[in-house]
């Protein structure tokens, strides 16, 4: 047999990412020399360990529950994050070296501030708060995770969407160099995720950027990422790079790879279940091997604050 | 490796098999039970049903691996250790569906049937599971001088129970089908092998030539 030879399209670098490399070797020199500078100021290690990764200063934010938040050692280690791996351990023992400084997001379509922004950009002028949310995940698991973040809709205001604006489109980074999952055509990278405006600018969405009072470890989605708390945990995009304001409703990727199972709303619904199991019960990640699984509430037990954005939608349908 | 091996010889590799075959069982004790560190990660239900389910499909097809080695090395002794293979992968098996009724579903009878019904990869997962009790039930020495040519027939049904077994591995996982392909891809090896095998008795005059007299005699008293 011959060897093949071919290029594989994930062996190419994009120009994109060949600048963002070479930006990212040249600031990464500066940033080890301004420590040093410092005295060997404690350098923010990748997430991971409990240890090296950076306290956040925040403030309470609303729509907390009170249930009691999953363990760190659950939230950081049992996670789909297929860009490190399909498995639920890999993305803690994949992402470990990968490096989110610098990091750019691109913003564009129907807005009047598009632009590249720089992570400090993005998160600067934010408050950061403590908001403990219910996780349901649409394989029948849920956790409770003590996210750090700030409502979706302030950021976006500050690009000023146009009145074409009906959907924001999100993506994830893609450079199989540092993101080995990609290797495999699993999914169609890079990963897209979409909102409606009404949902993208809803007060419990949140972009995220840590988790129990710390930065985001990697495999939770360092540095950015999307939470909406009332849908299941695959619209919760990570590592998010490019944020476009569009007119129509995007494709997502996991309504690409099976549209039958997912869909674009994938809003958590115990009525309505997966072809394949069921979605009415969940079992809570931490409760231990003899717990019984709970029922899965509407909207993930927010229907309060988000049905009526679902008032004339056939949820079956639009699943 | 010798083509047949001493009664003792046989005995004493029967306890080095059975204590091998007990190794996931404890390894799956031991992290259930959190000793030396050893866990079954953040959902230990989902870990132990998978881990029993995944070892029940390899004891299964180390099972239908044992005719063709015997096949293609012409040892005898490897039919000796069938039964105990085949019993492991009812016991893994077993105990795959146990752990889903008791510790998933509580042995919620209700939601069970619902699951079984309504959910095709259950459906055939439990197909597969019920279809191997007589098997297990049959494979006494006494039960297979009792059946005679019938026990052949019917343990024949194994082919399926595979089969079913690997499409309902296939069909839960979510997205990544790699792991379930490979199992796919060795089962299609195993069976594969059987209809060539198959193929050949029936259309002597092609490549059963070749051979030598002795494998087509033991050709002859061996049967698929």
């Amino acid at each position: 047999m011959k060897p093949d030879t071919r290029i594989r399209s994930w062996e190419i670098t994009s120009e994109e990412n060949f600048l963002n490399r070479r930006r990212f070797i040249r600031d990464a020199g500066l940033a080890a020399g301004a420590a040093l500078a410092a005295g060997g100021a404690a350098l923010a290690l990748p997430g991971g360990a409990l240890a090296g990764v950076r306290d956040l200063e925040t403030v309470p934010g609303p729509y907390s529950t009170d249930e009691p938040p999953n363990s760190w050692e659950d939230v950081t280690t049992y996670n789909n994050f297929y860009e490190f791996g399909t498995g639920k351990e890999d993305p803690y023992r994949n992402a470990r070296d990968f490096v989110t400084t610098p990091w750019t997001v691109k913003v564009g379509g129907e807005c009047d501030k598009p632009g590249r922004y720089d992570y400090a950009d993005i998160v600067g002028p934010h408050a950061l708060e403590d908001r403990v949310y219910r996780h349901r995940c649409v394989e029948a698991w849920s956790m409770v995770v003590p996210w750090v973040g700030f409502p979706l809709g302030d950021l976006l205001k500050r690009f000023e969407p146009n009145s074409n604006a009906k959907f924001v489109r999100f993506k994830t980074l893609f450079d199989p160099e540092r993101m080995p999952g990609q290797r495999r055509a699993v999914l169609r990278w890079p990963y897209v995720e979409g909102l409606t405006m009404a949902e993208a600018m809803h007060p419990l969405t949140l972009m995220v950027v840590g988790v129990y009072g710390k930065e985001l470890p990697n495999q939770n989605g360092a540095p950015l990422r999307l939470v909406v708390p009332w849908k299941y945990g695959f619209k919760g995009i990570k590592s998010i790079v490019e944020i476009e304001f569009v007119r129509r409703q995007p494709d997502t990727s996991w309504e690409l790879a099976a549209p039958n199972e997912y869909g674009f709303y994938a809003n958590v619904n115990p009525e309505v279940d997966h072809p394949r199991w069921s979605q009415a019960r969940e079992r809570r990640i931490g409760a231990g091997l003899f717990a019984e699984k709970q029922a899965t509430l509407m909207f993930n037990g927010y229907a309060e604050q988000v049905a009526s954005l679902y008032a004339d939608l056939d949820l079956r349908k639009n699943y | 490796m010798p083509k047949s091996l001493s009664a003792g010889a046989v005995r004493a590799l029967k306890v080095v098999v059975f204590l091998l075959c007990l190794v996931p069982l404890g390894m799956l004790v031991l992290e259930t039970l959190g000793v030396a560190g050893l866990s079954l990660g953040a959902n230990p239900v989902e870990e132990l049903i998978h881990r029993c389910g995944k070892w029940g499909l390899k004891f299964l097809l180390i099972t239908l691996a044992i005719t063709p080695l015997r096949r293609l090395t012409g040892w005898n002794w490897p039919i000796r250790f069938r039964r105990m293979l085949g019993l492991f992968a009812f016991f893994y098996v077993m105990l795959h569906f146990l752990v889903y009724a008791g510790l998933d579903q509580r042995f919620d009878l209700a939601v069970i049937l619902e699951d079984i019904a309504e959910r095709p990869y259950i459906t055939i997962g439990m197909t597969a599971l019920v279809l191997l009790i007589p098997l297990a039930l049959t494979s006494t020495k006494g039960m297979m001088r009792r059946l005679g040519r019938r026990w052949q027939q019917l343990h024949r049904l194994v082919y399926p129970i595979a089969i079913l077994g690997v499409w309902h591995f296939y069909w839960q996982v979510k997205l990544d089908t790699l792991e379930a392909l490979v199992y796919a891809a060795v089962l299609a090896a195993l069976l594969g092998f059987r209809l060539t095998h198959w193929w050949r008795r029936r259309t002597p005059g092609k490549s059963v030539d070749s051979r030598s007299n002795h494998d087509r005699s033991a050709h002859a008293r061996r049967s698929l």
